[in-house]
């Protein structure tokens, strides 16, 4: 009995804690986080000094707390790894549903805002100076911040557009070129599994991030919110393109199927097992740590195309840094977004390899000339911030992308493992989180 | 007369308190108002989108219902009819032949085939994930070394076999110790008198050992029953290498983990575990029924 016991009784505490929380957001909640506050209670709070927690995965974030508590010696910083990316979703979810243990500042990926944001649980930052710093980021991040709306959820720390990982010395083996086109890339994968049956052009076994980027580079919009009306369709004409032409990559088994982020992929990735990666521009800093063996064979190139001679990019993964609802010191909690993501944090972060966020950065000729060694001596960063420009606009997430993503591996992995066709796992993927989103009041079409 | 009768019941039923006292408190604590306040919960539903509301057994509806909820359930019946009495049958020959006296270094044994017990399930768990790695595990070392291709042990068709093969690993030896200390308790003179009478060592198996610890075989079956039917830590752990096939509803444990921590449905996850303890419940009753009656 005690699993069950278990799954009781954590039910039982966090929804106490749920019932218990959800009259302190009447009473004190509404409307006030965004309007009675100032700049002016930043400084003042900076001044009186405190301590905060700080939920965050991100490894440029430990120098940013340590040159923080040395500017202001009267601020005490705990920088804690509550897990990456969803893992730190749950146990942030818990600790709202309890009431305590809410950290005060929280790393929360893009595509997870809108879910804390409807929920409250985070706090809106345009009150404490947040609201006029739209000029500071470029538009992707910033539109993904404020949901499009008047309020400020977080201020970025990174972003990803997307680029074209390769493995050149592995393609150079093989006689590939650079595929310009997607259509090109399936080739090139043919080419390259038939050369060579141990080595595949890319990794995949099905992950709910690389699927919404690539459908959102393809045009595709499917996910479309209005208030509490929500439009899903996993079957509009860039999700259709993106079922298409991906489809003979897991029917002819020419993805590998290893699970990112394993010690697997990372060895792949470095003895040229997995050839390219289509992803987001922080991931250097992820090869340069996890794959240097492979140090020097690796390039960038712009995104293959949907349409030939196109430009378009997506934007994959990146951060920002959020005040949950339940902080005691939102204005402490602000100073210490700011210093991270507009002032000297970020300057340090970008040093350390953190793609900015931020107009001014991504335009320095430093930051473009910069010659990546593991890219052997490529300015890497000129594509990056190429493919920055190139963002498809009006690409919006669920705001229950998190859940959403959860049962990814349900529904379209079923096309991963079995005959299902692809555009059949995204109808189920469809389906199942209307059901969900129904089931939670909103009005999904 | 009725005064004296009253302060007699009282002191009675005081007495009687302070003895089951402590442990009805921490049994009230722990157990009942747990299972109370479940109970409660699954008649509530609270959304992100409309906040809470009573729905009477609107989830009790839902979930009988629920196609994924018994596609789990299904799966750990499955699980439960084939390894549990692979598992057991292989406990009990152990433990037959440990207590047969025959054996040699027979302490030895009984640590050994004991150890994988001592073992947390998480750390088994992991170890046996990396073992069936079809690319860089034992099984893709095996595939390497002699040049075959190993079907994926974790691949649709056999992840339940892989898990049973884990289950199967680390409870042998707990069920071993069962059936073995039970057999102890038999007196060895009951087994001179059955040689005297002619009986070989199979006879004196099936007439007076298999008997005698009836009582054992029943407890370990129930345990297995339940076990079973809370499936949850080796296939969340293996989760991360086979996403596609370990869905979140694998197990009706881990649909109620998912529904709760992911989705944040505390009401609905409720109503599924209470549910399935219900089932558990029943069926482990009817397994102790049997197994009494029979003797």
């Amino acid at each position: 009995m005690t699993r069950f016991l278990k799954v009781v009784a954590a039910a039982t505490a966090a929804t106490l804690a749920l019932a218990a929380c959800g009259g302190n957001d009447d009473s004190s909640g509404t409307g006030t986080s965004g309007g009675n506050v100032s700049a002016a209670d930043v400084d003042a709070a900076l001044a009186k000094g405190g301590s905060l927690t700080v939920w965050a995965w991100d490894n440029t974030l430990k120098n940013v707390v340590s040159t923080f508590q040395n500017k202001y010696p009267n601020v005490k910083v705990e920088l804690v790894n509550a897990g990456t990316g969803d893992k730190q979703y749950t146990a942030l979810q818990n600790a709202i549903a309890a009431g305590s243990g809410v950290p005060d500042v929280a790393q929360i990926e893009y595509y997870a805002l809108p879910q804390f944001a409807l929920a409250m649980s985070i706090a809106d930052v345009g009150g404490y100076g947040a609201s006029g710093l739209q000029s500071t980021f470029t538009p992707g991040p910033w539109n993904a911040v404020t949901l499009g709306a008047d309020k400020v959820y977080a201020l970025p720390i990174d972003s990803g557009p997307m680029a074209l990982f390769y493995n050149k010395e592995v393609f150079d083996k093989h006689g590939i070129t650079v595929p310009a086109t997607w259509a090109e890339y399936v080739e090139a994968a043919r080419k390259l599994h038939k050369a060579d049956p141990k080595v595949y052009i890319t990794g995949d076994s099905g992950d709910a991030g690389f699927t919404t980027s690539m459908i959102w580079q393809a045009g595709g919009k499917p996910f479309q919110t209005s208030g509490t009306d929500v439009t899903i369709n996993l079957a509009d004409p860039g999700s259709a393109k993106f079922a298409q032409t991906w489809q003979p990559m897991i029917t002819e088994k020419l993805v590998a199927s290893i699970p990112p982020w394993s010690d697997e992929w990372f060895k792949a990735l470095g003895d040229g097992t997995i050839a390219s990666l289509p992803t987001g521009a922080w991931m250097p800093g992820n090869l340069v740590t996890g794959a240097a063996a492979a140090s020097g064979k690796w390039r960038v190139a712009p995104m293959p195309q949907w349409e030939a001679g196109g430009k378009a990019s997506a934007e994959n993964g990146g951060s920002s840094l959020a005040v949950p609802e339940k902080s005691a010191d939102k204005a402490l909690a602000y100073a210490f977004l700011k210093y991270a993501a507009v002032d000297e944090g970020k300057d340090s972060r970008i040093k350390e390899g953190a793609f900015p966020a931020t107009t001014a950065d991504i335009a320095k000729p430093e930051f473009l000339n910069a010659e990546f060694k593991y890219f052997g001596g490529q300015k890497a960063n000129e594509i990056f911030a190429q493919s920055a420009q190139n963002v498809v606009p009006g690409w919006s997430y669920l705001p229950f992308q998190v859940y959403a993503n959860s049962i990814f591996n349900d529904t379209v992995g079923k096309s991963y493992v079995s005959a299902t066709p692809l555009a059949d796992g995204l109808k189920a993927w469809q389906d199942q989180s209307a059901k969900y989103g129904n089931e939670q009041g909103f009005t999904v079409k | 007369m009725a005064d004296t009768l009253v302060v007699g019941r009282k002191r009675r039923s005081w007495a009687g308190w302070k003895f089951v006292g402590p442990f009805m408190a921490v049994f009230a604590l722990v157990f009942l108002a747990p299972i109370g306040y479940s109970i409660y919960l699954s008649l509530y539903r609270n959304r992100l989108v409309g906040g809470n509301s009573f729905v009477g057994l609107d989830n009790y509806t839902q979930a009988l219902q629920d196609t994924q909820f018994w596609s789990g359930f299904g799966r750990v019946t499955l699980f439960l009819v084939v390894q549990v009495p692979i598992m057991l049958i292989l406990a009990l020959l152990v433990a037959l032949a440990i207590d047969s006296g025959r054996l040699f270094g027979k302490a030895f044994f009984r640590v050994t085939i004991f150890l994988p017990y001592a073992v947390p399930a998480v750390v088994a768990t992991l170890m046996w994930g990396f073992m069936y790695g079809p690319q860089f595990g034992l099984v893709g070392n095996i595939n390497d070394a002699l040049n075959v291709t190993l079907p994926d042990p974790l691949s649709g068709s056999l992840a339940l076999a892989s898990i049973g093969n884990i289950v199967t690993w680390e409870f042998v030896g707990y069920n071993m110790l069962i059936f073995y200390s039970a057999l102890r308790v038999v007196p060895a003179s009951l087994y001179e008198s059955a040689e005297i009478d002619g009986a070989g060592q199979f006879r004196i198996i099936t007439a007076i050992k298999l008997p005698a610890i009836r009582g054992a075989l029943v407890i370990a079956t129930i345990f297995s029953v339940i076990g079973s039917f809370q499936l949850f830590n080796e296939p969340a752990i293996l989760r991360p290498l086979a996403k596609n096939v370990l869905t979140t509803s694998y197990t009706p444990n881990m649909y109620a983990y998912q529904l709760s921590f992911s989705g944040q449905q505390y009401n609905y996850a409720a109503t599924v575990a209470i549910i399935m303890g219900l089932i558990t419940m029943v069926i482990a009753y009817v397994v102790q029924l049997r197994g009494t009656r029979e003797s």
